[in-house]
């Protein structure tokens, strides 16, 4: 797929103002079992890449989610600044300029497994991992991307049972039990807008 | 100085600063010493850039511990060290301590010329 500037700056636009506009949500969720700020760390985060957008998009697909990845680390201020960043910067650094949907899973796949390293953590956990790994393996099993976003919203509500053992949440022991993990959340929502913005070009 | 530096990465910045204080006290000014701690706003949190400066500022060529408080500055703390310069990345460590108690007696071993593998594992012995 060819993925060009103008498409570029759609993604960026469409990806952090979908963010933006679910910080308030994001916050609520991490008020119950975290700290509640992730939806205001992730406004921060996505503002300042929303600020860098045309700057961001002037670059190849790989440098432009690598840029991505970095200004979220340094912009974001909790740990949800290093896993997306990693995400991202994982995502540029194992994409090819123009994709296929093969090499796009297989990017995925790369940046699942440098997540998982970076919060010392694993599907099961209560975490963002929750709604990759399901993503991956429907793109996997070839199943039609257009079902991924209904796909990740499921897999964001299914954390709602599990026991947090990372992060904040996991103080709370049984307690962050019978609520939805914020990361799972922002994942599903990211996700979200890219097919919606990708389903549309 | 040759000693190993230590870095306290807190989301509170009064935390941060009370550790480094107690350090100072209890150690003296024998080791390099830094901390950081919230977010831009000015809230709780950890940011990436100030634990890097922070290690510039602790920076010893017998290499910088790290103290942290919660998950966030963990993971801050590991992704500055990855972005740190190669030649520095190998000599900067984050010990599983707890922040304060960890803080002190690093420093203390870190105050007698101990290398960093000693530095992080005389913290560490606070965890259980």
């Amino acid at each position: 797929m060819h993925i060009d500037e103008a498409l570029r700056k759609r993604l960026i636009q469409t990806v952090a103002e979908t963010v933006i506009a679910h910080a308030e949500d994001l916050t609520e969720l991490d008020q119950a079992i975290g700290d509640g700020d992730h939806g205001l760390n992730m406004r921060r985060g996505f503002e300042a890449v929303l600020a860098d957008r045309d700057k961001i998009a002037a670059q190849s697909l790989p440098k432009a989610l690598h840029a991505v990845g970095m200004t979220l680390v340094m912009k974001v201020g909790g740990a949800s600044g290093p896993l997306y960043g990693t995400l991202f910067m994982q995502l540029g650094k194992s994409i090819p300029d123009e994709p296929t949907l093969a090499d796009a899973t297989e990017a995925l796949a790369a940046a699942f497994g440098a997540v998982k390293m970076r919060g010392k953590s694993d599907v099961g956990a209560k975490t963002m991992l929750d709604v990759i790994a399901p993503v991956l393996a429907a793109l996997r099993d070839g199943a039609d991307p257009r079902g991924l976003p209904a796909l990740a919203d499921a897999a964001a509500a299914a954390t709602k049972p599990m026991r947090a053992v990372r992060g904040r949440a996991s103080f709370l022991g049984d307690r962050s039990i019978g609520h939805i993990d914020p990361g799972a959340r922002s994942t599903a929502l990211i996700l979200r807008a890219i097919c919606d913005t990708l389903g549309a070009a | 100085m040759s000693n190993v530096g230590i870095v306290i990465v807190s989301h509170s910045p009064d935390v941060a600063k009370g550790a480094a204080d107690m350090v100072r006290q209890m150690v003296g000014e024998e080791v390099p010493l830094a901390w950081c701690g919230g977010n831009a706003d000015g809230g709780l949190g950890t940011q990436v850039q100030d634990i890097l400066d922070a290690i510039d500022r602790a920076w010893s060529e017998a290499g910088v511990a790290i103290l942290v408080d919660l998950g966030g500055a963990e993971t801050n703390s590991d992704m500055a060290i990855e972005l740190l310069p190669e030649e520095r990345r190998d000599r900067v460590v984050v010990c599983n301590a707890p922040v304060v108690e960890g803080a002190v007696v690093a420093a203390t071993e870190a105050s007698g010329g101990s290398p960093l593998a000693v530095v992080r594992a005389t913290a560490e012995e606070l965890s259980p």
